[in-house]
């Protein structure tokens, strides 16, 4: 019963699929993206349940997944596109929208709550004026929760455009975002 | 001739400014001195730790930052000479030297990109015994040593590969599952960053054990320096001839690659690390079939910890016996302890189980770094209990701790003060249970939300003992009725903190 439910490829998937494979909709990628999904296409799709390893190829190369890319993946992996758009939105690390100028990930996990993360948590938000997997207005920063960064003995833990910081106050957390109070 | 500095690029380390003290010291020394980037000895406090080769051992120094070393050199660093961060002989540390490590020994000790130094520090041995072996002897050999799955399950590994081995199939795959994303561990990380031919070593051992020639790592995207470290051991073994169609010239084929996840919780459990891995949703499977029967692709597969498969070669390296000699009842072996949260020393700890909880953290962890009273601790990750102070003389094994309702689980060790809000960490189980929720089954893609709801009402004071005896029946109903074990566990937080800290749960104004 729970495997009808979850093999989308039986599914009406198929028939999703066919009705939309070669739509007109499909060209609405810019040439960036649709040069992008092409190299992912080529170099991964070979590779056996290739989905996650085009996603990232995808995503490494724009910051994103452009939602127009769903169709065209899914046709040039012989997936459904809810196969496709599925796995893109199960996964929190995918996104669907470019990322701003620096990317905030704040650990919101135990061990990093246990050393004052919620209140970094906290005041992240509200020094950014944004909630988690948004963008500040001017495009400068989107602020992301992670659910531990493995750095557990030295939280609370954020990643600053890949580069992880330890022991982050709220001051260190202005200075390491360029948003001190004086800004 | 230069002398040689070991500076870590441990994930830990970079974050406390390992970087920028390797380039001062390569602006200030030069030539003189010959900079190794290793793992982390796991004593997180002293990082980054730089150590330097004298005809003594290595003379460590730390926590050093990059605007020290200036001071440093002048004050003889390359002869390991006295300065206010000089922490003496590494090995020597008590931290260290009480400690039994068989899975860490070359964790913050070597050149983790270097087939040479694996080799020159004991590496590979296990494997040039197990080409010496019949499939069904490795097998023996693991069954016997009482390994037991550390990812957190705790199954007997050499059933599981027995069972794998059994199967008659074209194509066999070993998994190793590197999403280690339970708060509060990073032992996989660790040895990923630090020694990773040591797992690449131990899943070709696999390989050859059940007839597998295709290895996948799953490792959490949250690790980009692990992926980044394994796939160069990778490279390196297979250029040494340890990885490909002929591993030593056996005539026996091993391919092993990286998959990288997606900031997915789930896909820890093992088979929704399957579905990820072939490409789709992490969505649970419903067993059986066993992964070992039908795993990846549908192909019998081992599913394995990092550090399940770290512990592989030493086994065969040494035999079974030696390997159960550590340990206590049916806890054989040894397991790395990470201690995490509010500790003042901080670190990897690996040690024979039976360990007592207190001990680690108070010989090892110092107590707490705030300087309060600490109030309780979590075992295990999101999924364990939390256990009371009073509790602190557990012996750290998997029937110990299972005896008062907790469990060991991963290995990690989060420690909380007296500020700790014990209503506020059960409804964040709740909430982080209901956020990484596959959504397959009902009990935990419903249970969740309504866990949080229901301990709001709680505090909110609405009717209180109704929603008590509510948050009981909830967890019961997650707890019987979910299909894996994130449902199933969740409720464990939960139910410790209401039996141990019910003071906590007195309903408040809001919060």
């Amino acid at each position: 019963m729970l495997a009808f439910f979850h093999d989308g490829r039986l599914g009406p998937g198929g028939v999703v699929f066919s009705s939309i494979h070669g739509s007109p909709s499909v060209s609405s990628l810019e040439a960036r993206e649709r040069a992008a999904v092409e190299s992912a296409v080529q170099r991964f799709g070979h590779e056996p349940g290739p989905l996650l390893v085009v996603l990232h190829a995808v995503q490494d190369a724009l910051g994103y997944i452009p939602p127009p890319a769903v169709p065209e993946i899914a046709a040039a992996l012989n997936l459904s596109r809810a196969e496709v758009h599925g796995v893109v939105t199960f996964y929190h690390y995918f996104r669907t929208v470019p990322h701003g100028r620096r990317v905030v990930q704040v650990c919101r996990a135990e061990a990093c709550q246990a050393r004052g993360g919620a209140a970094l948590e906290a005041h992240a938000r509200q020094r950014l004026g944004v909630g988690f997997d948004e963008t500040t207005a001017d495009g400068a920063v989107t602020l992301e929760a992670v659910y531990c960064l493995g750095n557990c003995a030295t939280g609370p833990s954020v990643r600053i455009d890949g580069r992880m910081h330890s022991h982050v106050t709220p001051e260190r957390f202005d200075a390491l975002t360029g948003r001190q109070r004086s800004q | 001739m230069a002398t040689r500095v070991y500076v870590p690029k441990d994930a830990t380390a970079l974050s406390l400014g390992a970087d920028e003290v390797a380039a001062a010291l390569a602006a200030h020394a030069g030539g003189t001195v010959e900079i190794v980037r290793t793992g982390s000895r796991g004593m997180f406090w002293l990082e980054p730790l730089v150590e330097v080769a004298t005809p003594a051992g290595r003379v460590g120094y730390g926590p050093v930052a990059a605007a020290d070393v200036p001071a440093l050199l002048a004050a003889g660093l390359l002869e390991g000479g006295t300065h206010r961060l000089r922490i003496g002989p590494v090995e020597e540390q008590p931290y260290l030297k009480g400690q039994q490590r068989l899975t860490f020994a070359r964790v913050g000790v070597v050149d983790p990109a270097s087939v040479a130094d694996y080799v020159a520090h004991g590496g590979y041995r296990g494997l040039e015994r197990a080409l010496a072996m019949s499939p069904a002897e490795i097998v023996k050999a693991v069954t016997d040593s009482g390994l037991r799955g550390r990812g957190g399950a705790a199954f007997p590994t050499g059933i599981k590969w027995k069972t794998v081995l059994d199967q008659a199939a074209a194509q066999k795959y070993v998994t190793c599952n590197a999403d280690e994303g339970d708060s509060g561990t990073f032992a996989d990380r660790m040895l990923m960053e630090g020694d990773p031919l040591l797992l690449v070593e131990g899943m070709t051992i696999a390989g050859l054990a059940v007839g597998a020639t295709q290895g996948y790592i799953y490792c959490r995207v949250e690790y980009p320096e692990a992926i980044d470290s394994v796939r160069t051991a990778i490279a390196a073994a297979h250029a040494a001839g340890y990885l490909g169609a002929s591993v030593r010239g056996s005539g026996r084929r091993f391919d092993l690659g990286v998959r990288v996840g997606a900031g997915a919780y789930i896909c820890g459990e093992e088979t929704s690390m399957l579905e990820s891995l072939e490409g789709r949703r992490g969505e649970v499977r419903v067993r059986p079939p066993l992964p070992a029967i039908k795993g990846l692709f549908g192909q019998p597969t081992i599913v394995n910890n990092v550090i399940s498969l770290a512990s592989v070669p030493v086994i065969l390296e040494r035999g079974a016996d030696y390997y159960k000699n550590f340990g206590v009842g049916r806890s054989l072996g040894t397991i790395p302890l990470q201690l995490a949260g509010n500790l003042k020393r901080g670190g990897l700890v690996e040690r024979a189980f039976g360990v007592t909880l207190r001990e680690v953290l108070e010989d090892y962890g110092g107590g707490s770094a705030s300087g309060r009273p600490l109030r309780a601790v979590q075992i295990g990750g999101p999924l364990g209990a939390y256990v009371p102070a009073s509790q602190f003389d557990t012996p750290l094994d998997y029937e110990s701790l299972a005896a008062i309702g907790a469990m060991l689980g991963h290995g990690g060790i989060v420690a909380f003060d007296d500020t700790v809000d014990m209503a506020r960490m059960a409804r964040y189980a709740f909430e982080f249970c209901a956020i990484e929720s596959c959504g397959k089954c009902t009990p935990c893609r419903i249970g969740s939300s309504r866990g949080v709801n229901v301990i709001d009402n709680l505090l909110a004071g609405q009717q209180p003992a109704l929603q008590r005896r509510l948050l009981e029946e909830l967890c019961e109903t997650m707890v019987q009725g979910s299909l894996c074990g994130l449902g199933g566990m969740a409720p464990f937080p939960v139910q410790s903190a209401l039996r141990h800290f019910p003071e906590d749960f007195a309903p408040r104004g809001r919060h």
